[in-house]
């Protein structure tokens, strides 16, 4: 029969309508604006409307989500002590070179430090590809997940100075505990390793 | 170089005994393939397609060596029933670089040698059509070549010296001023000129043809660049008789950015996040094509362990379903059914893309791939995640996406004998991937030329016999069920250990010489094609784009078609300008 094609896809327009509501009932309130609402729409047996009310549901970023760098800090008696050592890797692996690095110097001798004295990120070039954190060999730089970057201005804006780019370790724990705790157990076995030779 | 040490592929001897007087293997170190004089390239590549089997051209391009005064054309062809690739090369003087165009041989060649020509300035003679591809008019000088420097540009090559250890940053735009950046050829002001596709529209509608018996008159008509079934900025010149289609081009370039020479300017391993950005749907499959053609430089060592040979098969076979869920969900938003098919199919995408963010970090960017296996094993639950999708969901799914449109009667007339491919163009026009299966030839790199671990897995090879829109469009829920197919498999079968060989490095001791590497892509067959001078940056470095190429028949499909049936050989065709512009 001629039209029964366009009817069968029909009726599968029609069951995904239906499935909509017949989940929205049996759900409930907790299907929207809830976090465990949205997590059941990511899940492989989701039915029914799927798409994402934004801005006012998010979908959770998963740990190794990655967008735009930022330098990490530890908090050390209420200072920031500054985990880059201006080593410059990063700004050697990264494929639009959109890090600059200077160095610090000794104001007296003007031997270099281990430490940068300014560090920019210009994120109108940076193409979020994680080289910079994936390289950095003092888990110095690393990948956020602050994803609403959207500004008026990106001739001011986007140039991330060092003040912009520093955010607490516990930021970085926050936003990615798996990474941290595994870094930190490594960081403790080569603290014990070095004392245990230091003995 | 050493003579007794090279050692030669079988195919290549196969050729050489056949072609004693006039082809000799490359010397030169880690080269391979034959060298050709210009003079007898025509003969040789006659021989080769009608007595040798090699009926498919799949890639030309260029290399110019600059310090030894030669430009180098390399073609790579293969069988259409099998095997290994062959590279043969010919070489001419870099002051005056004539070769004879193959486009007589292999129609597929025109619009490759256009880009060798655009891009590097090498003159086909006999090209029915030599003139820009890529770049406009405008443009002075040939890019690609070695001699050829940008107008503003940071420094030779990446890593810039001025980043570090005394980086200031600035906007690239302060020193790249408007007006000061734009070199225009001697003879060229813009003023002036007027664009030869306008003028041969202008022609074209003072020549009028009039039918007198039908009362029509011929009528040049663009579709596109900003048009909404072109899948981004491309552009038909269509010449109609009515609403007959009775000639056809494809105008591109508006996406250029050149990335094969950016490719040129990054070190190895910075140009695998730009490969993301070529097929911005399929950036696993780019990252596979691009590492398998690395490690080939580099050698046994970066041999990738078992398990990340699985998570490779694993991404590439989720890129193809989610590609080709957009594929068909796209194509019907040309046929008019506007949008709904592509909501359920972006549903379905949007779940594989979950698996790519949380085991990548971006959803479509993923740069997961490195030299000698991936970046990160799978986090944790992910292996149960990606099971539960091929087995229960994907399944169901693609079966309920044929009850929606398979047999939809719109959808059988509006594809059934419309725009057709036969088995012979297809092959001549180098067309590959879903297009080249739909018209009757069963070629899949992954079956006829086997990479990585897909010799390992049980699937076939789809294949549809008609070449019209409607098997282009059939091809892919087969292909996207041999997917899962080879998912259930590398799912069940996927090892524990190390997902990278090495300890992870950006630096590598690169060997020189050459490599082509190619993967079936879901848009057909991604070739990247790689000269490396023993330097941290390539040498050269070409993508063979399957979209680009697939193009080359647009022209054959549309013929004697009608204008509304334009939009729909295209949407079956399945492009994405990010790589036919490159």
């Amino acid at each position: 029969m001629k039209g029964l094609g366009i009817i069968k896809g029909i009726g599968v327009t029609l069951k995904h309508i239906i499935d909509t509501y017949v989940v929205d009932f049996k759900a409930g309130r907790k299907r929207y604006y809830t976090e465990e609402g949205v997590r059941q729409r990511m899940t492989p047996d989701t039915k029914g409307i799927f798409t994402v009310n934004y801005p006012e549901e998010r979908i959770p970023s998963p740990e190794n989500f990655r967008f735009v760098p930022f330098l990490v800090y530890d908090e050390q008696d209420g200072e920031k002590d500054i985990r880059c050592t201006a080593c410059g890797i990063c700004s050697k692996v990264c494929p639009t070179q959109c890090i600059w690095i200077t160095r610090a110097e000794d104001p007296e001798t003007g031997k270099p430090q281990k430490a940068p004295a300014e560090f920019y990120i210009d994120i109108d070039l940076c193409m979020n590809c994680g080289y910079c954190a994936e390289y950095c060999p003092f888990d110095a730089i690393k990948m956020d997940h602050d994803y609403e970057q959207a500004t008026y201005k990106r001739q001011e804006t986007n140039v991330h100075d060092m003040e912009r780019l520093l955010k607490p370790a516990s930021y970085y724990a926050e936003i990615r505990p798996l990474h941290y705790a595994q870094e930190q157990q490594q960081r403790a076995e080569e603290e014990a390793k070095r004392a245990a030779r230091r003995r | 170089m050493n003579e007794e040490t090279k050692v030669l592929a079988s195919n290549e001897t196969a050729v050489l005994e056949r072609f004693p007087e006039y082809i000799q293997p490359d010397q030169r170190e880690g080269y391979q393939g034959l060298v050709v004089d210009p003079a007898n390239l025509l003969e040789l590549m006659k021989a080769l397609r009608d007595d040798l089997g090699y009926d498919q051209l799949t890639s030309v391009t260029g290399v110019d060596y600059l310090d030894d005064e030669l430009m180098e054309v390399v073609y790579h062809l293969y069988k259409s029933t099998g095997g290994p690739i062959l590279e043969i090369k010919t070489q001419v003087a870099r002051s005056n670089p004539e070769v004879p165009s193959l486009v007589g041989v292999y129609r597929g060649a025109a619009f490759q040698e256009r880009e060798a020509w655009d891009l590097l300035g090498i003159k086909f003679e006999g090209h029915p059509n030599l003139k820009r591809i890529l770049m406009w008019e405008g443009f002075a000088g040939h890019p690609l070549r070695k001699d050829w420097e940008e107008a503003y540009y940071g420094d030779e090559k990446k890593p810039y010296d001025d980043r570090w250890p005394e980086g200031k940053a600035r906007k690239a735009e302060a020193d790249n001023k408007y007006h000061e950046n734009v070199r225009y050829p001697d003879d060229f002001n813009p003023e002036t000129w007027i664009p030869g596709e306008h003028e041969l529209l202008f022609k074209g509608t003072k020549h009028l043809q009039v039918d007198e018996s039908m009362d029509t008159e011929q009528l040049v008509v663009n579709l596109g660049p900003q048009h909404p079934s072109t899948h981004g900025v491309f552009r038909m010149v269509a010449k109609l008789q009515g609403e007959t289609v009775i000639d056809l081009e494809p105008v591109m370039g508006y996406l250029h950015r050149n990335h094969e020479k950016i490719g040129e300017k990054n070190t190895f391993s910075m140009n695998m996040p730009y490969t993301d950005r070529l097929d911005y749907f399929c950036s696993m499959s780019n990252n596979f094509g691009y590492a398998l053609t690395v490690e080939k430089l580099l050698g046994e060592k970066y041999q990738p362990p078992e398990r990340a040979e699985y998570i490779r098969v694993i991404m590439a076979e989720l890129t193809r379903i989610q590609n080709h869920f957009m594929a068909i969900g796209f194509f019907l938003n040309d046929l008019g059914a506007y949008f709904t098919p592509s909501l359920y199919a972006i549903k379905e995408r949007e779940l594989i893309l979950d698996i790519f963010e949380a085991a990548a970090g971006s959803r479509m960017m993923c740069n997961y791939f490195r030299f000698g296996g991936v970046v990160r094993d799978l986090p944790e639950g992910m292996e149960e995640h990606i099971r539960e999708m091929v087995y229960e969901r994907l399944p169901r799914q693609i079966d309920e996406f044929d009850r929606y449109l398979v047999q939809n009667e719109i959808v059988v007339g509006r594809g059934k004998g419309v725009g057709v491919l036969t088995p012979e163009q297809a092959i001549g026009l180098s067309a590959a991937g879903p297009v080249l299966r739909a018209s009757g030839v069963p070629y899949d790199i992954r079956r006829a030329d086997p990479y990585s671990i897909y010799d390992r897995f049980d699937f076939d090879v789809a294949v549809r016999y008609h070449g019209d829109v409607y098997d282009r469009f059939l091809i892919r829920y087969d292909e996207i069920r041999q997917s899962i197919r080879i998912l259930q498999q590398a799912i069940d079968g996927i090892p524990k250990g190390d997902v990278l060989a090495n300890r992870p490095e950006y630096r590598f001791r690169m060997p020189k010489g050459e490599a082509y590497g190619r993967v079936e892509g879901p848009k057909g067959e991604l070739g990247y094609y790689v000269v490396s001078d023993g330097t941290d940056n390539p040498y050269r470095y070409h993508v063979r784009a399957p979209s680009f190429i697939n193009l080359t028949g647009l022209r054959q499909m549309c013929l004697g078609e009608k204008v509304a049936d334009l939009v729909a050989i295209l949407g079956s065709i399945d492009i994405v300008l990010g790589e036919v512009d490159r």
